[in-house]
């Protein structure tokens, strides 16, 4: 850096944790108004319908029940516009912010009840009278595909979009392989499930004509101009107020039908509006994610060299196509490969429409779930080829001298979309990991029956494409009692901005740190943000704030300069102050008098910053109960540059954790009609801080992004991405002597005991290994040319 | 996620407590609310009156005697987790009772609301049942005994009447020298068990099995004892091969229902391996 502090490596502890641990952060449940009235929201109990009628009087007579809005009192009812990815076909699908007669998924909003308090406005709720006509509901992409009952007739199908990922001659690498395997794989349908469900209160002046929300998260500008946009007001009239937010992992914060019924609300009834989004209406309300399967094929040299990947990939996508629904299966298509060299690629993925909750992007999407397919292909192959699990990966990493290297081309989308690993050594990551685990020594533990389970251990490799621009902003003043405010557009879902934002800031300008204050998130501060999604903040956010770090710097010298003469360039800075070389100096507070401000836009041309890394784990089976112990969890990432190791190792390890559970636990399972039986904590399972305590992280910064002035590269997600792939694997080769299958997740107890309990005897103690079959490789086999 | 509107009483008497459940066909007792709230919450139960036990006296206590152990229906999973009495007077349960949830819930669950919840997995009716216990209930007819193994009619359902409410259950004399088990698994500690096993015996002078009780929990509509397993193991030696058989015998008399995250095959085979790991644990230790 330029200054002499060193903050940006070391691990300062986080800002905003003494404000929590003090009990006075600020969630939107914490917020009050004068005169607020508290929603509540009747969903749809049924999975696919039609509204014949709504009867409110009887939930309009109950006293402190004070108004009901539908459709009807809205109007024209507006629809959802795509954040990402808004490809033409697309607006056919997209989700009015109220039902307006059609009903697509339980839980979708019908009405919103406004009363004195939250218990009267579900009293009023409960007193709602729906006069409902069931249509058949389309339950699984299965039957999406038979395209026999659609959600929106007026397309004609129920396909969203379909995306296809090229690389090379998969056909031709295909039919001249010697070896090639095709398997079914299957990721069940979870949720980021944040700690703190979604709230929002809604103010409108009416003298002023102007509307404030508080409770934005994750990308208040997109949602202020969408908002803007819905009421009819200009985007300058509409503020987006950023609290503190219990956790966003890509779904809260998106645009949801509340983030514009709420505010409607407000202006409807001319008082402020709050609606606390509770746990058993985020389960069915807010974006669901992950659910995929596939029939994909490998093909391979006989040493192991990967010479191909295809097939075709379902994905169940609910009900619309929301803000961010399709950059799951964009990524699936793109990045299956992950960090290996698969010169020849072909990969198609069909997002389909069902009666469910629509889905969305959720920390690591679509790469959790490609690297749980394509790991699983990559260890049969190595099975059936007879080579150890890392060995085969060692030979198909990325190398260091192919840097940058082109993913697969997208269609649609073409070149203009193209993405490319910038940097970094892939096997060296490996070798570290490896080497860390002692794998070679733990190769012994493979499938063995000790104390009554079996030992199995499994190494993954995963890429994290991260950082996606175009841009961000930043402001920074020098205040008149000689602290830097420091505006940026980047949003805090509790991964420790302000803490990052501060270190980058007080390192430039050579002060210390707690004479930085960090603003973000909120409207009013800029005039335009892009906020927290693809692990973007420190990437773009911090290389905004670092730029306007240094242009403050310089006005700094130069205001300096001109008080104390002497050239500029003269001036020092340090610990606060502007100092000459003969020792003169002024503090910021005297040359805050001069109106130092900067402006500053960091733009990456939509570079994605790529950190890699490698995950090795051991687990012990019980196949008496189905249990999976996770003995050992070793993640090794690259992420360029450190800025703050103790908030890096933060995401790391909760990326691992939540990643866990997508692996064993988390399931939103639907019954036939389309309702979900998930639908509380008691039944949707998640991993608890006394699940899973051995987990290790070890952050790397060998290899800094090019794309960015300070080198570092996004790393929210890494962690998470490798978990499924490498739980499966660990289980599948503990259980080998079964011929264990583990190609569907969760790895539920039930799941996993009956790997052991369907093994037929004579599998017993034999190695699964593949034998080579007919010329056609059906599912699950596997053909070896000799 | 509000309950909806209720009336609330702490009626000081037991007597009075009685009366007002007797009154009002919708009224509903409250105890240690960690099953009655999340119902409120959700709305699953809508009473129109909550009558809190939390004032009614001589709920409370624990005591033990040469009859066995008296368990006030207010008394807390901690207060039985905390009397280091019962680690010699009723091993079994001081055991089982510390694997109910999480400690924030044993703070505040109670005996009687746990029995009067009848949850098909829960510990205590499980224990109740196994041990051939007796709860005692209060109404406006007077006083009744039921037996734990009549008690329980179904998920969430037992004899109790609308008007009675539970003053206490009864644990028979715990001898010294019993062996004992108590085993279950849930994917997440503190969860309700997917499935649960309680058993002890005594032994004869040659060491043969005498008055082997064993109970499940989770694995059927209700607690029940395996009196089939229970015949098996009477007058014989454990052995693995005894062992392997109970197991097995346990698996095909249980009846389990299939649900949301296990199917009923798996939970018979889940019951064999507790039977099993819990009878050769019992074979190595005996209580003083
Ligand atoms: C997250 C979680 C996990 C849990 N895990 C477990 C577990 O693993 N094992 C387990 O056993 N339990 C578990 N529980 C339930 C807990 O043990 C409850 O406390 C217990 O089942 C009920 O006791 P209570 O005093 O809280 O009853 P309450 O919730 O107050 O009442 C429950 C029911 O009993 C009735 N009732 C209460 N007292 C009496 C009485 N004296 N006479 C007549 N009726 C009465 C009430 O009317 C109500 O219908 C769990 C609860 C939670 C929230």
């Amino acid at each position: 850096m330029i200054g002499t502090n060193r903050y940006i490596g070391s691990p300062v502890e986080r800002i905003e944790d003494l404000r929590f641990l003090r009990g006075r952060g600020e969630f939107v449940g914490d917020l009050k108004s004068q005169g607020m009235l508290h929603a509540a929201i009747l969903r749809s109990p049924i999975a696919h319908g039609r509204i014949r009628g709504l009867d409110s009087a009887a939930a309009r007579a109950i006293p402190g029940v004070r108004d009901v809005i539908a459709a009807a009192e809205i109007g024209a009812v507006p629809t959802i516009p795509l954040r990402l990815l808004p490809l033409p076909g697309t607006e056919r699908f997209l989700q009015p912010v109220i039902a307006t007669g059609r009903l697509r998924y339980v839980g979708e909003p019908i009405a919103v009840v406004l009363a004195d308090s939250a218990a009267l406005a579900e009293d009023g709720v409960g007193a709602l009278i729906l006069d409902l006509e069931e249509l058949p509901p389309v339950a699984d992409r299965r039957a999406s595909g038979r395209h026999e009952i659609l959600l929106f007739e007026e397309s004609g199908t129920n396909l969203a979009m379909t995306f296809t990922g090229v690389l090379g001659d998969a056909e031709a690498a295909f039919r001249d392989a010697p070896y090639v395997r095709r398997e079914c794989f299957e990721v069940q349908r979870h949720t980021a499930l944040p700690m703190e469900p979604r709230g929002l209160l809604a103010e409108w002046d009416s003298t002023q004509q102007r509307m404030t929300v508080l409770g934005a998260a994750k990308v208040p500008f997109f949602n202020r101009d969408t908002l803007a946009a819905m009421l009819g007001l200009a985007p300058a009239s509409v503020d987006l107020i950023e609290n503190d937010v219990g956790g966003g992992f890509g779904a809260r914060g998106e645009f949801y039908p509340e983030d514009f019924l709420i505010p409607f609300a407000a202006r409807h009834v001319g008082r402020p509006v709050r609606w606390l989004e509770d746990r058993r209406e985020h389960l069915t309300a807010m974006n669901h994610a992950r659910q995929a399967d596939c029939e994909v094929e490998i093909a391979c040299r006989r040493d192991g060299t990967i010479l191909g990947m295809r097939g075709e990939i379902f994905v169940d996508l609910g009900a619309y196509v929301r803000t961010n629904g399709l950059i799951q299966p964009r990524t699936l298509a793109q990045c299956f490969s992950g960090p290996y060299r698969v010169p020849n690629l072909h990969m198609v993925v069909r997002a389909l429409l069902t009666n469910k909750t629509p889905s969305g992007t959720y920390r690591g999407p679509g790469r959790y779930e490609a690297s749980f397919f394509c790991e699983r292909l990559i260890e049969l192959a190595a099975v059936d080829l007879g080579l150890d699990s890392a060995e085969m990966r060692r030979r198909n990493l990325i190398g260091a001298a192919e840097m940058p290297y082109k993913l697969a081309r997208l269609e649609p989308g073409g070149a203009a979309v193209d993405t490319e690993c910038d940097s970094g050594d892939y096997g060296e990551v490996l070798e570290r990991c490896l080497a860390e685990f002692a794998w070679e020594e733990k190769r012994t533990l493979q499938g063995r029956l000790i104390d009554g389970r079996y030992h199995g251990i499994a190494v993954a490799c995963f890429i994290e494409g991260a950082g996606a621009g175009p841009k961000e902003a930043a402001r920074l003043e020098l205040e008149p009692d000689g602290t830097v405010a420091v505006y940026v557009g980047s949003a805090a879902v509790g991964q420790g901005l302000e803490t990052v934002m501060a270190q980058v800031a007080s390192d430039t300008l050579g002060m210390p740190i707690d004479l930085v204050r960090v603003f973000h998130g909120s409207t009013p501060y800029l005039n335009e943000g892009y906020g927290a999604f693809a692990s973007r903040s420190t990437v773009l956010g911090g290389s905004a704030v670092y730029e306007g770090a240094k242009s403050l710097l310089e006005k700094i010298r130069g205001a300096a300069a001109a008080r104390l003469g002497g050239p500029p360039d003269d001036i020092e800075l340090v610990d606060g102050r502007a100092r000459t070389r003969d020792g003169r100096s002024l503090s910021f507070a005297d040359l805050a008098a001069d109106g130092l401000r900067v402006d500053a836009m960091f733009q990456n041309n939509n570079k994605l910053t790529y950190t890699y890394g490698s995950a090795v784990a051991h687990v012990a089976v019980d196949l008496g109960t189905g249990q999976v112990e996770v003995l050992d969890f070793l993640v090794v990432e690259d992420v360029g540059r450190i800025v703050n190791p103790l908030t890096l190792h933060g995401q790391a390890i909760g990326g691992v954790v939540q990643g866990l559970g997508g692996a064993f636990m988390e399931n939103l399972v639907y019954d036939a009609n389309g309702q979900l039986l998930t639908g509380t904590l008691a039944d949707y399972l998640i991993p608890t801080a006394s699940d899973f305590p051995r987990i290790r992280a070890i952050a790397l910064e060998n290899h800094p992004s090019p794309s960015n002035p300070l080198g570092v590269k996004g790393a929210g997600e890494g962690p998470i991405i490798p978990v499924g792939g490498l739980m499966a694997n660990a289980v599948g080769n503990a259980l080998a002597s079964f011929g264990a299958m583990p190609n569907q997740l969760p790895l539920s107890p039930a799941r996993v005991w009956r790997m052991g309990a369907e093994a037929p005897m004579e599998n017993l103690g034999k190695n699964a290994r593949a034998e080579p079959v007919s010329d056609a490789a059906g599912p699950g086999r596997s053909q070896i040319r000799r | 996620m509000k309950p909806a509107p209720f009336e609330y009483q702490a009626p000081a008497t037991l007597r009075e407590a009685v009366d007002l459940l007797a009154s009002d066909p919708e009224a509903m007792v409250i105890a240690g609310g960690q099953s009655l709230m999340p119902l409120l919450a959700l709305r699953l139960a809508t009473p129109s009156l909550l009558i809190d036990l939390r004032r009614v006296p001589g709920l409370d206590a624990i005591a033990i005697d040469d009859s066995g152990i008296r368990l006030g229906a207010r008394v807390r999973w901690r207060d039985i987790e905390d009397d280091r009495r019962l680690e010699t007077a009723h091993p079994l349960l001081r055991e089982t009772i510390a694997q109910v949830a999480h400690y924030q819930i044993r703070n505040r669950g109670t005996v009687g609301g746990s029995l009067a919840h009848a949850d098909p997995a829960a510990e205590l009716p499980g224990i109740a049942v196994t041990c051939d216990a007796e709860l005692t209930l209060v109404g406006v007819a007077g006083t009744r005994m039921v037996r734990a193994g009549d008690f329980f009619t179904g998920p969430l359902t037992t004899v109790r009447q609308h008007d009675e409410i539970i003053t206490e259950l009864h644990l028979p004399f715990w001898p010294s020298g019993r062996r004992w088990a108590f085993r279950e698994f849930a994917q997440r500690r503190g969860d309700f068990s997917l499935a649960g096993i309680a058993l002890f015996y005594g032994e004869d002078q040659e060491g043969r099995v005498a008055n082997a009780h064993v109970g499940v929990i989770g694995a059927c509509d209700r607690p029940q004892r395996l009196m089939e397993v229970e015949a098996l193991l009477n007058g014989r030696f454990i052995d693995e091969g005894l062992i392997r058989e109970a197991a097995e015998t346990s698996a095909r008399t249980v009846d389990p229902p299939e649900d949301l995250h296990v199917p009923a095959a798996y939970r018979r085979a889940l019951v064999a391996t507790l039977i099993e790991r819990g009878l050769r644990s019992a074979a190595q230790h005996r209580s003083a």
